[in-house]
């Protein structure tokens, strides 16, 4: 990202700052304000101009916290350069505050020096008292570490949308649209494609249309004429370099639900997606709902087991059976997948991780579920685990996962988080004929050697053949008790457990032969340090390492994507380095994983406070590493957003 | 399968018996159930390889092990989730669900409500021993008040839950009742297999270990005649006979709006107000299932019968509909939405 050019000198630094090769803007507003759409339509903008991004949208868990209320703030956060951007950056340039809540609760976050543009017309006595302010912020100095600009947005749409005859409410909805155009202003954006945006959105309502695009061009206009002289200014972000090919921006639960079209068709399956309402893995749901036509059945369950259940049963029928939740849901999916291990049928499980335990951050993000995905079953249960590092990188994974489902016909989970779910990146649209297929093939014949049927041989890779009801011939009957290593008939003795425990060991071992040796990200093979990630810290380890090197330290990073089994190389690879640290969103889960399965001294760096990692953090981790010290907590007053308390449903 | 758009097979009981040692204690009903199920099959023209039969956990849910046919038995109470995704994912499939009054009403309550609800197209098997067999005789969500047990020595209070009540409740459109060795079995089945939608059958079975001849008073030689109501759709509901203290009829008491038993004289149904069954008849299902025993026969046969479209037609119908004209292309899929291309440096909207 080479974004964060550090200290007062990019955005923010006054009249002969240059221009900047990344800005961090965070919108901050009342969750009724929409400023997950500002951010989003802002995201498409700075897409269209050939920026590399990283977003943040941070959002509360209720649906409408009450009005001006600390804990109903909604916040999204860009990152946008003209280089390579893999955060959404650690601390804004500039902090839009729509009111004196999100002020008080984001402003610690900016950069010192950096731009508040603030809305007068919400800072009443009402606001500032529902965000504990004794006095106006604006107006007694507490913000002079910062650039303020203060103006009445709110009479200011008004005022643009007057002619469409609104009525109030309707026509202070539109600030959002006005604090855009305002944006899109700053950095030198097309207004086109948000017009045409706003146009099919209310297609059904032209006035609102009119009005919205109205306070669109307001914004712009005010930045243009108004304050030319202030601390507004106009900066052009150059386009990253970027391989030439077609983009578009992309979330984590976007690009999941189509890594999963993709992956049934290249094993030549319909899916069926059993889901069941939680948060934050609904939207890979709401996705798959909507593409129908590419061999798709969605089935709403009446709960997380109903919704495995349904899904073990499309697989045992003969398609792609897919399951989707977060935590506590996945809890209630252990027995179903123990089955599902037991008798050996192939289902996919994506796991959007949240703030645990229990119903913990619903909207936050953590990787606290990595016991859970590896040890989390009653009896011997070995299930494949994958994590995706990045929203793009969820389509692959997607993929990879049901390849390996079906190859070894085994359930396998897919992990990902909150921040990943929800955040936008550009994305390379891929060619779907680069990915290899692997097609499925249904048992049709008796397969034992005397003619009988064995639903329970195994090929070279370990996996028992998958048969279809329907088959003339081949009826058996499977189930969840311990079974005959090759009828698969009832068999409670001795020697059947030990074997059939022993052949589902190996196989899911197995899959181990089936991926990739494990590559260093970034730096040498060997040296005095190395940083281990996985999953969605992969941006803030990726450029605090690329820091670090440039500084001189010797430092790699290596981010695995295979969590169990893991690439048969990463032992030997890790024992090549010194010191090795593990950065993780939960208290250490990974860096147990990793002594126990290599004997080494994997040192955690933990942080739990339902905010990704900032790339400062782990810097800072990787100095201390290198000066004798490792790792340690991150100090929860010291993360990037405060976490603001809130009853959480 | 229900409507005979596969072609009948035929094949004899011996064709669905699998060459697995059955494991029920000697002298269980769930042999008789077992025994009917595999006489009925043929009688269908089912065929085994089209044939399903999925269960949960406990003593009913091993039947799928003895039926050759394919086979399923899953995790406690769940068979009915597992069984709505084998009909969505190949609803020609004939899937039959065992399950029992543990495993269908107690941990598994929810979803034999939403398999109900939903009308998935399959036959329900309920066997209804009031008891927890396989895990050694603790009362169950059916067990009558005071029933002492492991778990209740002196005596349970729990009230018990009637499965034909909470079918009907939770919308099923097939409500039927029989008992493990009646001769009516097979037509009961029949008759769920016919029915296009969920069909809920409630069999009550004898645990002849934990909760031995518990159906004795109406089931027992001597006083089934008495205490049992066969339902006909189309003919007076009668039971008794001259022998056995004479013919009685249901008739609806017009003031209280109540079932009650009228005596019939010399074949006089009609006079004596003996209502005529019609199993379309919803609120005559609902007194049927709630009727008491002791004061009234047990209502057993087709209670209620009255076909809606299935879960899996309706929902599979409408995503033939969405697909209908559409280009499937993954391509496309991929590059939809907001695009732009770079070439070099600069980028353009697409």
């Amino acid at each position: 990202m080479a974004t964060l050019v550090e200290g007062p000198d990019a955005l923010t630094g006054g009249k002969d700052s240059p221009t900047p090769e990344a800005v961090v803007v965070r919108f901050a507003g009342d969750s009724g304000d929409g400023m997950q759409l500002t951010g989003g339509q802002f995201t498409l903008s700075t897409a269209l101009a050939g920026n590399d991004l990283a977003t943040f949208p941070d959002f509360p868990a209720e649906i409408r916290a009450p009005q001006g209320t600390l804990f109903g703030v909604s916040a999204f956060q860009i990152n946008f350069g003209s280089t390579e951007i893999d955060t959404a950056g650690d601390q804004p340039d500039v902090l839009v505050a729509m009111n004196p809540a999100a002020l008080k609760t984001n402003v610690g976050a900016l950069k010192a020096g950096g731009l508040i543009i603030a809305d007068t017309g919400e800072f009443n006595k009402r606001n500032l008292e529902k965000a504990k302010y004794e006095v106006n912020p604006l107006e007694d100095g507490s913000l002079e570490k910062w650039q303020l600009l203060a103006f009445d947005i709110s009479a200011l749409t008004l005022e643009a949308v007057k002619p469409f005859g609104l009525g109030n409410k309707e026509a202070l909805r539109c600030k959002n649209m006005w604090t855009l155009g305002l944006a899109l202003w700053m950095f030198d954006r097309d207004r086109q494609p948000l017009v045409d945006w706003l146009n099919a959105k209310f297609a059904k309502n032209p006035v609102l249309a009119q009005a919205n695009i109205a306070a669109l061009n307001a914004g712009h206009a005010y930045g243009e004429t108004a304050e030319l002289s202030g601390p507004l200014k106009q900066y052009h972000i150059a386009p990253v370099e970027s391989e030439p090919g077609l983009y578009r921006t992309v979330t984590g639960a976007e690009a999941i639900s189509l890594g999963l079209v993709a992956g049934a068709q290249l094993a030549d399956l319909h899916m069926f997606f059993g889901g069941y309402p939680i948060t934050p893995a609904s939207a890979i749901l709401h996705n798959l709902a909507r593409l129908k036509e590419y061999g798709v059945t969605t089935f709403q369950a009446e709960d997380e087991i109903a919704a495995i259940a349904s899904a073990i049963g499309a697989s045992y029928a003969g398609q792609l059976g897919v399951t989707s939740s977060s935590g506590p849901g996945i809890a209630l999916k252990g027995e179903a997948m123990g089955l599902a291990i037991m008798t050996e049928l192939p289902l996919v499980i994506v796991n959007s991780q949240r703030g645990g335990p229990s119903t913990g951050l619903p909207t936050k993000t953590e990787q606290s579920d990595l016991y859970q995905a590896v040890y989390g079953r009653n009896g011997d249960a070995p299930m494949p685990v994958i994590a995706a590092r990045s929203a793009s990188d969820c389509f692959e994974v997607a993929i990879e996962a049901c390849r390996i489902a079906v190859e070894y016909m085994t359930p396998v989970m897919l992990l990902t988080d909150g921040y990943i779910a929800n955040a936008a990146e550009p994305w390379k649209v891929p060619d779907p004929e680069s990915f290899k297929p692997f097609p499925v093939t249904f048992l049709e014949q008796k397969n034992g050697p005397d003619g009988e049927l064995l639903p329970f041989a195994r090929d070279e890779k370990g996996a028992r053949p998958w048969i279809k009801p329907g088959t003339p011939g081949l009826m058996h009957r499977i189930g969840g008790i311990e079974k005959n290593p090759g009828t698969g008939n009832i068999d409670y003795s001795p020697a059947s457990h030990q074997i059939m425990t022993d052949a589902r060991k190996a196989k899911v071992g197995g899959v181990a032969n089936s991926i990739p040796l494990q590559e260093v990200n970034h730096g040498e093979t060997s040296g005095k340090l190395v940083v281990v990630g996985w999953g969605s810290t992969y941006g803030p380890i990726y450029q605090a390492v690329r820091r670090a090197r440039r500084k001189g330290l010797d430092v790699s990073h290596v981010h695995v994507r295979h969590i169990w089994p893991m690439p048969s190389n990463l032992g030997d690879l890790l024992r090549g380095y010194d010191k090795v640290l593990v950065p993780e969103m939960n208290t250490g889960q990974f860096k147990t994983v990793l002594r126990d399965q290599f004997l080494i001294d994997a040192q955690p760096l933990n942080k739990t406070s339902g905010q990704p990692f900032t790339i400062a953090e782990i810097e800072a981790a990787i100095v201390d590493a290198l000066g004798g010290h490792a790792g340690g907590e991150v100090d929860a007053d010291k993360t990037q957003l405060p976490s603001i308390k809130s009853d959480n449903p | 399968m229900n409507e005979m758009t596969k072609i009948a097979v035929q094949t004899t009981l011996k064709d669905w018996e699998t060459d697995q040692e059955v494991r029920w204690c000697p002298g269980c009903g769930d042999y008789a159930i077992l025994k009917a199920v595999q006489r009925t099959l043929p009688e269908l023209g089912a065929d085994p390889a089209n044939t399903v039969f999925v269960s949960g956990i406990g003593c009913s849910s091993r039947f799928p092990y003895y039926v050759e046919s394919y086979g399923f038995h899953t995790i406690h109470g769940r068979a009915p989730a597992f069984a709505t995704g084998i009909k969505l994912a190949n609803p020609e499939l004939d899937v039959w669900l065992v399950t029992g009054d543990g495993d269908g009403m107690s941990i598994g309550g929810n979803h034999t409500m939403h398999v109900l609800r939903r009308n998935v197209n399959l036959q329900i098997l309920l066997f209804n021993n009031e008891i927890y067999g396989l895990t050694k005789g603790q009362f169950s969500p059916t067990s009558r008040e005071g029933t002492n047990s492991p778990t209740s020595p002196l005596g349970s209070v729990d009230r018990p839950a009637l499965p034909c009540a909470f079918a009907l409740g939770s919308g099923a459109r097939f409500i039927a009742r029989a008992y493990d060795v009646s001769k009516n079995l097979p037509g009961v089945l029949k008759a769920a297999h016919a029915h296009k939608g969920a069909a809920f059958v409630e069999i009550f079975q004898n645990c002849i270990v934990y909760n031995k001849d518990r159906f004795d008073d109406f089931v027992a030689k001597g006083v089934a005649d008495q205490n049992q109501l066969w339902l006909t759709d189309g003919e007076p509901m009668l039971f008794g006979s001259e022998k056995s203290g004479g013919v009685k009829g249901i008739a609806l008491d017009m003031e209280t709006l109540t079932l009650k038993v009228v005596d019939v004289v010399d074949g006089d149904w009609q006079s004596a107000g003996v209502i005529v069954h019609n199993v379309k008849n919803r609120a005559l299902a609902h007194m049927l299932v709630e009727m008491p025993f002791g004061p009234f026969p047990m209502a057993l046969g087709v209670i209620y019968d009255d076909a809606r479209p299935s879960y899996e037609e309706v929902l599979l119908g409408q995503d033939e509909q969405a697909r209908k004209g559409k280009d499937a292309n993954l391509a496309k899929l991929l590059g939809k939405g907001q695009t732009w291309t770079v070439s070099g440096t600069a980028a353009d909207p697409v």
